[in-house]
């Protein structure tokens, strides 16, 4: 089995709140991640992909498809934003970095099938890191 | 349990196919298909999947997983130009797919009898791109 994973990076801010919890609720549970000015972070997002490597090329998939087609459908939207002001699916999900890989995941998926059908390569895997020390990663 | 070494070389390569012409090999691989070449400095980690031996601690002795990569994989590839220094890659294009799959059959006889399997190859061409080989098998 081969695997390529590439990685890019956006940043953006956000504020985590939840719209069901009261005010002293959401500073107790998000803490500092509450401060209602928002705050921000350098992301990096890594997509693995899978599948067979073609015999005649030697290549899995062209790194320079799988970047146009993440440019498009999350960089591009998503890198010096306000989250929750200007990315759509913020309007009513909080933020988090889990919030974040799913929503990522399913621009992917909805993205896929026009760039690699042909090739049958599979989206793997979705791996956010908010900073050097949380990260979070979504089988897809 | 599953343990980890991590080696680098640097070399040369060029991703082009023999069959097809320069313009279309630049459509396929993009710069990469420079014909006079290009490098990188590789960084590859190894991964073996064992349980600690009772005595020693050890999944595996460290040291002698430093000089099985120094011999089948830093030696013959630190330095060169892959393309016409490292068979196969005279005629098989050596891109990280390529070349995550060839590490892996150069370590796989060192690990074929005893107590650990190779678990992984990974290959960093640059800090933004590497790939996993785990065995033709899965």
């Amino acid at each position: 089995m081969t695997r390529l994973t590439r990685r890019y990076r956006f940043s953006a801010s956000h504020r985590l709140h939840a719209a069901s919890l009261g005010e002293s609720q959401n500073r107790e549970l998000y803490g500092k991640c509450n401060n209602p000015h928002g705050h921000g972070h350098n992301y990096e997002l890594e997509v693995s992909v899978r599948g067979v490597v073609d015999a005649a090329s030697g290549l899995l998939i062209r790194v320079e498809e799988l970047d146009r087609l993440v440019a498009a459908a999350v960089v591009r939207d998503l890198d010096h934003r306000n989250l929750n002001l200007e990315v759509a699916e913020f309007a009513w999900k909080v933020p988090t970095t889990e919030n974040l890989a799913q929503v990522v995941a399913s621009r992917l998926e909805a993205a896929w099938e026009t760039t690699f059908s042909a090739s049958g390569a599979i989206l793997d895997r979705v791996r956010i890191r908010e900073t050097k020390n949380n990260s979070v990663e979504l089988k897809v | 349990m599953l343990i980890t070494r991590r080696v680098e070389f640097s070399a040369s390569h060029c991703c082009a196919r023999p069959d097809l012409s320069e313009e279309q090999n630049r459509a396929l691989y993009g710069e990469a298909a420079n014909p006079r070449g290009h490098g990188h400095n590789y960084v590859v980690e190894v991964t073996l999947e064992g349980e600690p031996d009772p005595v020693t601690g050890m999944v595996y002795d460290l040291k002698r997983l430093k000089q099985v990569l120094n011999q089948e994989v830093v030696e013959p590839m630190d330095h060169r130009f892959l393309n016409y220094e490292v068979p196969p890659f005279d005629r098989v294009a050596p891109t990280a797919e390529n070349l995550a799959a060839e590490i892996w059959r150069r370590l796989a006889p060192q690990f074929a009898t005893g107590t650990v399997r190779l678990h992984r190859v990974r290959v960093y061409e640059t800090e933004d791109l590497y790939v996993d080989f785990e065995g033709d098998a899965a």
